[in-house]
């Protein structure tokens, strides 16, 4: 079912982080664990989302797990759209 | 002391697993001056080999100098042998200020400040300059050294795709609410002898009001007409804010390093940096020989002229002989093999023929890019080369990979 968020979220770390030619990325490809986002580039994508949904992700909160894919990424932003 | 065997056992099962997956390192014992001419003990215990080296970071050929010898003799005799000493209690003699201040002059920046290595620079810089309000933004394929120091500093870590000025420009869009912007990049890439497009990145940095750091560790010396660096070949000598480079390469290839760049940010890091401030300087025998390197700089660009003819000689031999290469103008000239057994069986081929030569393969570079990287020196002569070409050749006709497209070569050997 299509789904927005992740959708958008998607795009962005397509854009931002995969090569030329890389395999397209699903919502539950592992993200930083699947070595496709490094940790000094998760802290972009944390500005990115916090930026685009006008949300504060607290530091002990984006935590490489909560990252690690579109799904889990999507859970974590709604936690904050919602709140 | 506790080092039971099953805390042996488990280092022994981390190494034997490095083994497996074939990125054990081992080192070839050099029995001679690092020169184009070496002897080699390869494997352990086997008898010496005389080959031509085509791996060194002795871009200039100045390791074995005579006249940098008889400096460091010299400096020996007069300055000794240590410091026992950080800089700031009782380890600054007054060659290390000569050389700060023949430093600052060469790059044509403001300041310099020593560093026992450039590693210690780049570990040391950052932490010394920025804060948590900061951020560093820096080239997705800059050197390990910058990597950890980036690690070790407070600010706000991020990054740009290799070389993307348009990716730059956004990223430092969406960092303008930070204190301070810290652009980060390679002057000379070391794994595929690119460079940086320094003059599209400093009228970026001026635009979104950004600081730009420069390691210049494959250039300074030989890049550029007069060999200042790559902040000389794109026109924008005095407008690189910090430049780290090294002693250990071109400039003598001994030890030490530096950062040299804006008056106060050198400032910053003889108060802060913590390389600096707890760890010995460059010992005086190696001082006295860098100055010399300086003084042979300053006289003539001779060396670097010859760098940059032998490159392009040995560019255009490997390319009429069918290898694939990555494209650039820097001595860093990568014979791209793809597969990572394939630049091992290569390199090994290469050293039977009297070349020495070594493979890169994941995780030094991408998955996929194993190569065997070529580095010229100034200490070749036309005849070094042309032996080399022919070993090249020889292997490479051997191997079945002259004429070959990437393709064809990753179809035949796998990725």
């Amino acid at each position: 079912m299509a789904d927005e968020l992740k959708d958008i979220v998607l795009k962005y770390v397509t854009a931002e982080y995969l090569e030329d030619g890389a395999d397209p990325l699903a919502y539950d490809t592992p993200l930083i664990s699947g070595g496709i986002v490094d940790s000094f580039s998760m802290v972009s994508l944390k500005r990115f989302l916090e930026n685009k949904y006008k949300i504060s992700i607290p530091d002990d909160q984006a935590t490489p797990e909560a990252f690690d894919t579109v799904d889990k990424i999507a859970i974590l932003v709604r936690r904050f759209t919602q709140a | 002391m506790a080092y039971p065997d099953k805390t042996r056992d488990t280092y022994k099962g981390i190494l034997q697993g490095l083994r497996d997956a074939g990125i054990f390192k081992q080192e070839r014992f050099i029995h001679s001056p690092q020169a184009a001419d070496i002897e080699v003990e390869f494997p352990e215990g086997s008898s010496l080999r005389k080959v031509i080296n085509m791996c060194a970071n002795n871009y200039l050929g100045l390791s074995s100098h005579p006249e940098v010898v008889a400096a460091a003799h010299e400096g020996l005799k007069t300055r000794g042998y240590g410091m026992s000493s950080v800089r700031f209690i009782c380890g600054t003699q007054d060659i290390h200020k000569e050389l700060e201040a023949r430093t600052t002059k060469f790059l044509g920046t403001e300041d310099t400040i020593l560093f026992p290595s450039c590693m210690d620079a780049n570990a040391g810089v950052f932490e010394a300059v920025l804060t948590k309000d900061d951020v560093m933004i820096s080239d997705r394929l800059v050197h390990a050294s910058l990597i950890d120091g980036i690690r070790l500093c407070g600010a706000m870590p991020d990054t740009f795709k290799h070389s993307d000025m348009a990716h730059l420009e956004q990223k430092l869009q969406m960092h303008q609410d930070r204190r301070l912007r810290l652009v980060i990049t390679d002057g000379v890439f070391s794994m595929d002898g690119d460079t940086a497009k320094l003059d599209e990145m400093v009228a970026l940095c001026e635009k979104y009001d950004a600081m730009l750091l420069v390691d210049d560790s494959h250039s300074t010396g030989f890049i550029g007409k007069t060999g200042r660096g790559t902040h000389e070949k794109y026109g924008v000598l005095g407008k690189i804010d910090i430049i780290t480079t090294t002693f250990g390469k071109a400039l003598g290839g001994a030890t030490g390093g530096c950062v040299s760049g804006r008056k106060e940010l050198v400032e910053m890091c003889r108060q802060k940096a913590r390389p600096y401030l707890f760890s010995n300087t460059i010992a005086p025998v190696v001082v006295a020989g860098v100055l010399k390197v300086f003084d042979i700089l300053t006289r003539s660009t001779e060396l670097r002229d010859k760098l940059e003819r032998n490159a392009a000689y040995w560019r255009k031999g490997l390319q009429e002989a069918g290898f694939v290469l990555k494209e650039g103008d820097t001595p860093i000239v990568p014979v791209m093999l793809f597969n990572a057994k394939l630049a091992q069986d290569f390199s090994r081929a290469l050293y039977d023929e009297g070349i020495y030569a070594v493979g890169f393969f994941f995780p030094v570079v991408p998955q996929s890019q194993a190569r065997i990287r070529t580095q010229l020196s100034a200490g070749h002569e036309l005849h070094h080369l042309d032996r080399a070409l022919a070993a090249f050749t020889k292997v490479g006709k051997k191997f079945e990979i002259l004429g070959k497209t990437r393709q064809e070569i990753i179809d035949r050997y796998g990725m």
